[in-house]
């Protein structure tokens, strides 16, 4: 059994997971596991309309039943939320009106779900019901407003970003061309449901045992919801059991539990259903697009122009940071001329759309890769050489002032276009066959914080214990991912100690310095950064003391496996002894570092979305056969390079690609978060919103390229959200390349793709 | 709401328990016996997440109610282990199933929700099967869904395990 770490740290061979025998032993405690003493059960009550006037309230029939402890009406917070400092427009339960099917508006507690449950169909509510919000810009027409709290109409923010003359790019351009398209929502689905567990306890703490990817911005925001000092709230995250996103701000269930525990003074546990997780959502934006491009002579990009339209659903959420981001990442893989971008976010009475995996940059990278390929198709150019030209180099600064470090997009394209045999291959697969290619790019963590602030992004702390244990404290979250595991094997590495001494604590507010969160793919990095410091400013502290007790010169200490040595003498002393050592010179050992990024270059509205100290590049060739007779799509194998930087834990790399990817075949081929006329979602459950499974997995040949990243931790950079972004362009290439047909949304169904086949044949029968 | 005493025997033990009539198996194996091994992941048999033995064979507990499976036998993934055991008398306790530990080696574990119901299946296919085609093992499993990995690498935990499995017992092969 190799579950055990070795021994000797010369051999840190990595074990895929820290946790991993817990995970399949059935140990590991998730939020909705863990028991707490005397626990009380929340449920919350949802709206049954998309948009309605909450006319009356009665909650007397429930309040009375045996069992019921508390039930509690809006808004319950005492001042308005939202993850972004400009956009507070969240409540935990809705007061006056309801804005999307699926809206909590009511929570009750009780001795048992069952009894909640009940208590939840004893309440009355009368509605007015109002016309739904479904579309966006100006298909709304005389639509009602949806947010009464935010100016007139239902847009919500409206952005502009203009870098070089772009009206004369086009206008002097050789070759032009436009093209649109509408990326269809969709939703996470970590299969952990959402779930909660929280005290307000007699001495005025409260305590939350939650399913969060962002414990520290749950703190913040639940002091304001609550109005707490921060210091008296405490968050913690059990095993999560996946995130994407779909975790990433406080939700009206974790506030509502608070409440609900100080009403009953019992701890309270609040579990969402599959199908609240789809009416919670905070999941990929729908989003209508239209890009044009102008060409030199040379095939160089001198002008592009993007806009975006998103429709946000009810609330704020990320939504502001998601539509720059619609514009931010276009030019990390093309060196383009000028570049202008527009973005709009409107109010729909949907449920709120928020960051999913690739966050804002997965939309408008299928436009733009399917834009491509159908320029080169235009100008009778290989799609993979086309792009090769006007490839943004390494260590240079794009258009719109992003500064990028290393990249392997190159090297990509080439490992892509080898593995599947592109140039012997392409346009000789037969007929209804095709290939087709895509890149992408993503940020290793965001340059800014959410909220401004000069402090750094992330903490870590490193304690030596008399034990000879190192036991790393880290605010990060491993939400599946395995961040506690590279935190340890960084830790290792960096002391030179064996990974069996690294014990990781992560995620608590109350006991381990602050990390913004598991989101925009920043932790391996940041938190890396971090505990790099610290790990520095330990090995310096041992270093002086086994100097001090051998009396020679710090410099001429040495590292012999585990062990501290003196340089050319006899004298060798165990990590275990010389760390005692350094404890009698200078106290218990802790050391901590912080990691802040550098400053962005940009300074103009806007600058503050697109910045990282590092981009990863990826790269997809999708292998697909169309059957023209029923539409079907079968993507028969994809093609996948990705540059991480250094890969810490290549297993997790893989995993992480793989993953990536599945996900981006999923909404490619089956996803949408779609609504009836009525504002209903169309199938809140997991026969209504398909997924992939293992059969509709095709082989994925991978290949890892890259150099190590100067600004990452030994070189690493970010490989959870980059690989998901090519594959939904290259499947819709492929799809073009095999049977001739433009696609114009997401997700490509055999209906869809049956009607632009006959539209193709329409048109070739007028010619 | 009514209410019986049932028989269950779990992980190799004998349970009396009261048992409301609307309770699923899952609810009494979480709630009641408190082996949170077993996951929700969609309450409706749909995702697989809930899958543990019932006389042997794998079933969804969220769709199974609770008072259809007196006297009957489960195995939870806090019991595979030990149910291998058992089945391999002489080599002493076990602290993992050859899946269990394969499913580590393998990187199969991300977040881990969906790996007890996956390795009860998996568990399952290779005591019935013991040299799996990758086919076979597709189609097994394919009721279970995993939103991190992407499958790969518990398909090949699977093969890894049969493969030492297949080693240890030559006789069956
Ligand atoms: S929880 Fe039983 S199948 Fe999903
Ligand atoms: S490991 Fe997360 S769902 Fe499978």
């Amino acid at each position: 059994m190799k579950l055990e770490a070795p021994s000797s740290p010369s051999a840190v061979a990595v074990p895929n997971r820290i946790e991993g025998w817990a995970k399949v032993t059935g140990q590991a405690l998730y939020a909705d596991d863990v028991a707490w003493p005397n626990m009380a059960y929340g449920y919350l009550v949802r709206s049954p309309h998309a948009h309605a006037r909450i006319v009356s309230v009665d909650l007397e029939a429930a309040r009375s039943m045996p069992g019921v402890l508390a039930v509690l009406a809006g808004p319950g917070s005492t001042a308005p939320y939202g993850i972004m400092p400009s956009n507070q427009d969240e409540h935990a339960l809705a007061t006056g009106k309801v804005t999307y099917f699926g809206e909590p508006l009511l929570a009750i507690a009780a001795e048992t779900l069952r009894t909640a449950r009940a208590a939840a169909r004893a309440v009355r509510v009368a509605y007015e019901p109002l016309a739904p919000v479904l579309k966006t810009g100006s298909q709304q027409k005389a639509a009602p407003q949806v947010r009464e709290d935010a100016g007139d109409g239902n847009l919500h923010k409206a952005v502009d970003l203009e870098f070089g003359d772009v009206a004369a790019g086009l206008r002097e351009a050789q070759f032009t061309r436009t093209d649109e398209f509408f990326f269809q929502g969709n939703n996470h689905l970590a299969l952990e449901p959402h779930a909660v567990t929280a005290f307000w306890q007699p001495d005025g703490q409260l305590v939350l045992e939650s399913s969060t990817q962002v414990p520290h911005y749950v703190q913040r925001s639940l002091a304001r919801a609550l109005g707490l000092p921060e210091h008296q709230i405490r968050v913690m995250v059990p095993t999560l059991g996946g995130g994407f996103g779909g975790k990433s701000e406080l939700f009206p269930h974790e506030v509502a539990a608070a409440l609900l525990s100080r009403s009953c003074g019992r701890p309270v546990r609040i579990t969402l259903s599959r199908e609240d997780v789809f009416y919670t959502h905070r999941g990929r934006h729908p989003v209508e697009m239209k890009v044009a491009t102008g060409f030199d002579r040379q095939h160089r990009l001198q002008a592009m122009s993007f806009e975006s339209r998103l429709d946000g659903g009810a609330y704020s959420s990320y939504g502001i940071a998601s539509t720059y981001y619609t514009g931010a990442l276009q030019p990390t893989t093309y060196q383009i001329g000028a570049y202008r971008f527009h973005g709009e976010r409107w109010f729909t009475t949907k449920p709120p759309c928020g960051p999913k995996r690739g966050h804002g940059t997965t939309q408008p990278r299928a436009l733009l890769e399917v834009h491509m390929d159908r320029v080169a198709r235009d100008l009778g150019l290989d799609p993979i050489e086309l792009r090769r030209e006007i490839l943004q180099p390494p260590f240079s600064v794009t258009v719109n002032q992003l500064d990028i470090t290393t990249s392997g997009l190159a090297e990509c394209l080439d490992a892509v276009e080898r593995m599947s045999g592109w140039k012997e291959r392409r346009g000789r697969l037969g007929k209804g066959r095709g290939l087709g290619f895509a890149c992408s790019s993503y940020l290793s963590g965001a340059g800014l914080p959410i909220y401004w602030n000069p402090l750094p992004h992330s903490g870590a702390r490193i304690a030596i214990g008399r034990d000879g244990g190192v036991q790393v404290a880290c605010g990060i979250t491993d939400i599946g991912q395995g961040a506690n595991t590279v935190l340890a094997i960084l830790a290792a590495r960096s002391l030179g100690v064996a990974l069996g001494r690294v014990r990781v604590t992560s995620a608590d507010t109350g006991t381990t310095p602050v990390d913004l969160g598991s989101y925009s793919s920043r932790v391996t990095l940041m938190a890396g950064n971090a505990l790099l410091t610290a790990a520095e400013r330990m090995l310096d502290l041992l270093r002086q003391a086994a100097a001090r007790h051998w009396q020679v010169p710090a410099q001429e200490i040495a590292r012999d496996g585990e062990d501290f040595a003196v340089l050319g003498r006899d004298e060798r002393a165990a990590w275990t002894e010389v760390a005692r050592w350094a404890e009698a010179d200078f106290g218990p050992l802790v050391t901590a570092g912080g990691y802040t990024p550098a400053p962005p270059r940009g300074r103009h509205k806007g600058s503050g979305v697109g910045p990282s100290p590092a981009y990863s590049f990826s790269a997809c060739i999708a292998e697909v056969e169309v059957d023209e007779l029923d539409g079907r799509l079968q993507v028969q194998r994809l093609y996948v390079a990705h540059d991480p930087g250094t890969p810490l834990n290549p297993q997790s790399v893989e995993g992480q690609i793989r993953g990536g990817v599945v996900m981006g075949l999923g909404e490619v081929l089956m996803e949408a978060q779609a609504f009836n006329p009525d504002g209903r979602h169309r199938g809140p459950h997991l026969l209504g919103y398909r997924i992939p499974t293992m059969l509709d997995v095709p082989e994925i040949e991978i290949a890892v390229v890259g150099q190590p990243d100067p600004n990452g931790p030994l070189g690493a950079k970010e490989v959870g959200q980059g690989p998901l972004n090519p594959v939904i362009p290259a499947v819709l290439n492929a799809v073009q390349d095999a049977v001739g047909i433009e696609l114009h949304e997401t997700p490509v169904t055999p209906d869809r793709i049956l009607r632009a086949l006959d539209a193709k044949r329409r048109r070739g029968n007028a010619r | 709401m009514a209410e019986s005493v049932m028989r269950l025997r779990v992980n190799g033990r004998e349970h009396h328990l009261v048992v409301s009539d609307e309770a699923t198996l899952l609810e009494v194996l979480r709630e009641q016996l408190h082996l949170h091994g077993t996951k929700d992941g969609c309450a409706v048999g749909s995702c697989g997440t809930c899958t543990v033995w019932l006389d042997g064979v794998p079933r969804l507990s969220c769709v199974t109610l609770a008072k259809t499976v007196e006297g009957r036998d489960v195995v939870t993934i806090e019991g595979l282990a030990g149910w291998w055991g058992r089945e391999r008398p002489g080599e002493g306790a076990a602290a993992f199933h050859p899946l269990q530990t394969a499913a580590v080696e393998a990187g199969a574990v991300q977040c881990g929700f969906c790996t007890p119901g996956m390795l009860m299946a998996g568990a399952a296919l290779l005591r019935d099967t013991p040299a799996p085609g990758r086919e076979e093992i597709r189609e097994a499993l394919s009721g279970h869904l995993c939103r991190c990995t992407g499958y790969e690498q518990i398909i090949h935990a699977v093969e890894l395990a049969a493969g030492r499995m297949g080693e240890a017992t030559p006789d069956e092969a």
